[in-house]
């Protein structure tokens, strides 16, 4: 704030929340100036550094030719871009469903009185287990297990056991950040709710999730970034996404530079997004130094 | 309610313990139509207690509560039906902070008693105007003051038109430049009429607006009277010793 002096640390609050005005203190004052510049060029020298080592390393030229060959990667870019598609897609529909899932899960594991008893030790069970057991495994046993029973009119597509399994195992997690949300609204918003003559749902449904999915964006992005990853995982289940594909083409042709492609590709998708949840996360924090609920 | 038979409030020997902390030991009070009646005693007597048992928030463990004659502690009524004629206003507001002024109003109005909207929004309105918060209604409540805030919460307790509006310590949060505005908001509804159950530290404005006050102390209801006798001569030691103190610091 050292460029904002004159003003007072009110004033400096207000600038703070004004949009579009905010303090750009970090970046016109000429200390920050040089130590951004310092920054940069120990990364730059860093990473050159260690570049240099690798390329003049003795096993590099093979290393190159198999990890970095510009035709091969020019080669099979169509058909690693149109296997991603598979994961969007798998990404999509997972996440709307798993969304949806965790959510009633959250609110069933949050509802008091006796009668839910039953239905709130289901759903604690499903979030236990499915937390406990890794992804790949219950990729593996719905994936062949399921089409394995050959039972009539069970799907056999194994894009729909992907989705199921993905669906299953992120909603153990996300029902999870939508309780610490629930719970950290206070109670006394849920009296007033009550004292208005609300029932206990319409409290819930219009005061308390609202604030709760408020406060939990931020979480709930970093799980999605974790399940945009982990649609690779459904390559063992024979889904030709992305993976699968790079590994298609690793084989036909002795060479990894489809993987490389395939790792640049989630780069590009991942990177954006993770720094949109940092974002949030210090805006939220900004705001609640701000004083501002 | 046409011709509602007996007081507005009768509460018949309630007691409550939170799990072995008994805070209610056998409370009897009676609250007339149009009555005003506050309730004084030093922190952690019950006070706020005794007005969440009354809204149904806590249930009690023995004794009754009946409002305009109907017995709201029987079991199997139904809770939401009784809360929509008890309004109560809590000492911290608890406005809904993600709605706006309009919305925190409308709310109850729109679920509960599922009026249009439009019609929701009308009265909300009317009631707004009449407590000068009329322009703040698109407002969302971190952007009022302390007095603004505990104003829209009376409005929104009123939205319902409760027979009986039960006050917790509504200024004890503001700053003593707010509470003005709010005491002139409640002195206009004793004024109009409303039934009102308040619980208070501000000796002066129980004496100014109390038919009744009622002096709690340890669960009970140590003494009761009008707040010439109460204030003035009041009979029980406890009561002068907590009047004394109150005096001393400077609330009176
Ligand atoms: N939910 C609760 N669980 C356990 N104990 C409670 C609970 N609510 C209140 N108590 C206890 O009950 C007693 C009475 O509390 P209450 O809030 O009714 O007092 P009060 O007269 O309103 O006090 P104040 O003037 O400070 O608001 C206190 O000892 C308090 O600690
Ligand atoms: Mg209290």
């Amino acid at each position: 704030m050292t460029a904002l002096g004159g003003l007072g640390p009110h004033d400096q609050e207000v600038l703070a929340r004004l949009p579009g005005r905010r303090p750009r203190s970090r970046r016109s004052s000429p200390g920050a100036l040089r130590s951004t510049a310092v920054a940069f060029a120990s990364t730059i020298a860093f990473f050159g550094f260690l570049t240099w080592i690798a390329v003049n390393s003795p096993g590099w030229p093979l290393v190159q030719r198999s990890f970095f060959n510009g035709d091969l990667l020019v080669a099979s870019l169509p058909d690693i871009a149109a296997a991603f598609w598979v994961n969007v897609q798998l990404f999509f529909v997972a996440e709307t469903l798993i969304l949806a899932l965790a959510l009633v899960i959250a609110v069933l594991r949050s509802t008091p009185g006796p009668v839910l008893f039953p239905v709130r030790l289901l759903a604690t069970a499903y979030v236990d287990v499915f937390r406990a057991l890794p992804g790949v495994l219950i990729i593996y046993i719905l994936g062949f297990g399921i089409p394995g029973l050959n039972i009539d009119g069970v799907p056999t597509d194994p894009f729909f056991y992907a989705v199921i399994a993905l669906t299953l195992i992120y909603s153990a997690y996300v029902s999870e950040v939508y309780r610490a949300g629930i719970d950290s609204v206070h109670p006394s918003q849920s009296a007033a709710a009550r004292s208005l003559g609300l029932s206990q749902w319409q409290a819930l449904r219009y005061v308390v999730l609202p604030q709760a999915v408020r406060r939990v964006i931020p979480p709930l992005l970093n799980d999605f970034i974790g399940l945009q990853k982990d649609t690779v995982l459904v390559s063992y289940i024979g889904v030709v996404e992305i993976f699968r594909q790079s590994q298609i083409t690793e084989a036909a042709h002795f060479n990894f530079t489809p993987y490389l492609a395939t790792a640049a590709v989630f780069l590009v998708m991942t990177i954006p997004l993770a720094r949109l949840t940092d974002w949030l996360v210090s805006r939220d924090r900004r705001r609640a130094a701000a004083g501002a609920r | 309610m046409s011709g509602a038979p007996g007081p507005a409030l009768r509460i018949e020997d309630v007691h409550k313990s939170f799990g072995r902390t008994p805070v209610l030991l056998g409370i009897d009070l009676t609250v007339a139509q149009h009555e005003v009646v506050c309730l004084i005693g030093a922190s952690g007597s019950g006070k706020s207690t005794l007005l969440r048992c009354v809204n149904l928030l806590e249930p009690i463990d023995a004794g009754r509560i009946f409002v305009a004659g109907e017995e709201i502690t029987a079991p199997g009524v139904d809770v939401n039906r009784i809360r929509r004629r008890i309004g109560i206003v809590f000492q911290a507001f608890n406005l809904f902070p993600h709605m706006s002024v309009l919305d925190n109003v409308t709310l109850a109005p729109r679920k509960v008693l599922r009026l249009a909207p439009a019609e929701a929004a009308d009265r909300a309105l009317a009631l707004l105007e009449r407590f000068g918060l009329a322009d703040k209604r698109a407002e969302f409540p971190d952007r009022l003051s302390g007095g603004q805030q505990q104003r829209v919460a009376i409005v929104r307790a009123l939205a319902m038109e409760p027979e009986l509006l039960l006050l917790d310590e509504v200024t004890s949060a503001l700053d003593p430049e707010l509470v003005a505005e709010v005491l002139a908001v409640i002195r206009e509804l004793a004024r109009g009429g409303m039934t009102m159950l308040i619980a208070t530290h501000e000796m002066g404005f129980a004496r100014d607006i109390a038919n009744r006050v009622c002096f709690l102390d340890a669960g009970r209801i140590l003494e009761e009277g009008p707040p010439e006798q109460i204030f003035r001569t009041p009979r029980a030691e406890r009561t002068q010793r907590f009047l004394q103190r109150v005096m001393e610091a400077g609330r009176l």
